[in-house]
């Protein structure tokens, strides 16, 4: 049986740890209201955007665009969206799966472009090519720097490069689900049937200027754009989200641990003052 | 209770609603040339160019410096996703005129190097937002 005073340096130095996490949940806790607010902000733009793009793209149909069509090379690029700092439960490494584990994907033909510093450790660590990583866009999600790195990637698409652009990141569905999803950026994929008769009545009738593919000119970066600082806001209180629950947890096992070391050290302690009378009496009568 | 002069613009950025109203007429520059849309105007979606929004309401009149995005227009509303777009109260005059400066120094220059193209953008951003503060 262990001594009083190893439990009871135990069980301090697990009141330590609970105290952090604690904080940490608090933290997280403020934060993620904000990220949500801000993620519910910007909705009705993406939610907007998605639509108009897809009843340009039904009613244009299968036209011969540069951005509609894929791209000679195989090579594919993803923007793989993750956290700058762990102890977010399984946040970063399930984003992070979903395209190590994906299983068409081959390591030589992926360019990947990091957004956060986990992720990027991740990939470097285990050879993937990593184009590029920034790590302070996660911080404080900007659209101009969504749309510089837009550019860029429609600029390699353009010339050759890259075949396809892909996103990964974690979808924000509630306060306790986050949902790793991976989601085809570039060639556009018109969506499919759901929600296409509905759309048609009203694409039907719509008219453009200037005409279609000059739009879808302009039009697809946007698209594209805000799709990428879309999932940023998502990711961004996703990996809130995770960090509460994982902290939340942490807390509850502390508290678990504690209650248990005390039920021991009180126990320790009954015995030891067993122990005392027993040896006490004993001499008493060996006297006597 | 609808009035029959008015429609419903919605204004929306990625980081907020911009503005939501009900409005008699709205006026903006498009690629296709400067246009004013009034109730009941047949569908169209139209990309915008910078220059200045006016926005007509019963009460009166608005003003904003937009600059890019694009626009769907329906005859019961019509709704503007700006990519960027600022109320007077929320320019700096000086940097913009000092971006006009730039701009017209790159274009006059006329260097081998220069992106003519994102130098007038930037122009005519410049332009648009002197030209709202007035």
């Amino acid at each position: 049986m262990a001594s009083m005073r190893d439990i009871k340096r135990r069980k301090s130095s697990i009141q330590g740890t609970q105290q952090i996490t604690k904080a940490m949940k608090l933290v997280s806790t403020v934060k993620l209201q904000r990220a949500r607010a801000s993620a519910e902000r910007s909705k009705g733009y993406f939610n907007c955007m998605y639509d108009t793009v897809n009843s340009i793209l039904q009613r244009v149909g299968q036209i011969d665009h540069k951005y509609l069509t894929s791209g000679a090379s195989s090579r594919k690029a993803v923007i793989v969206i993750t956290g700058n700092r762990g102890l977010a439960g399984g946040y970063n490494s399930n984003v992070i799966k979903l395209v190590t584990r994906h299983p068409q994907w081959r390591k030589e033909n992926l360019e990947i472009y990091c957004l956060g510093t986990k992720g990027r450790d991740a990939f470097v660590r285990s050879g993937y090519s990593v184009r590029e990583c920034d790590a302070e866009i996660v911080e404080s999600p900007l659209y101009k720097d969504a749309a510089a790195l837009c550019d860029r990637l429609l600029t390699s698409f353009a010339e050759g490069e890259i075949g396809e652009i892909w996103l990964a990141y974690t979808n924000f569905k509630n306060t306790v689900s986050h949902i790793p999803t991976l989601l085809q950026l570039l060639p556009v994929q018109a969506s499919g049937a759901e929600g296409g008769s509905a759309e048609k009545e009203s694409a039907a009738v719509m008219n453009f200027e200037p005409e279609d593919s000059e739009a879808l000119d302009m039009l697809i970066p946007k698209y594209v754009t805000s799709l990428i600082y879309g999932a940023l806001r998502e990711s961004v209180a996703s990996e809130n989200g995770a960090r509460m629950q994982a902290m939340d947890n942490a807390t509850s096992n502390a508290e678990e641990i504690i209650s248990d070391l005390t039920l021991k050290y009180n126990r320790a302690r009954q015995g030891s003052i067993t122990q005392e009378l027993t040896e006490i009496i004993a001499g008493a009568e060996a006297l006597g | 209770m609808a009035d029959k002069n008015e429609f419903l613009l919605r204004i929306i950025t990625p980081d907020r609603v911009f503005y939501e109203n009900r409005v008699e007429m709205v006026e903006f520059n498009t690629t296709e040339g400067e246009i004013g849309v009034l109730p009941g105007h047949i569908p169209m979606t139209v990309i915008v160019k910078p220059g200045i929004l006016h926005i007509s309401e019963a009460e009166g009149e608005k003003k904003a410096a937009l600059h890019a995005g694009f626009a769907e227009i329906l005859p019961e509303s019509a709704t503007i996703l700006a990519e960027i777009i600022e109320w007077p109260g929320e320019i700096d005059e000086d940097r913009a005129k000092s971006a006009r400066e730039r701009a017209e120094k790159r274009l006059s220059s006329k260097a081998p190097n220069t992106d003519i193209a994102k130098a007038e953008t930037a122009l005519q951003r410049a332009l648009a937002r002197i030209e709202v503060l007035k």
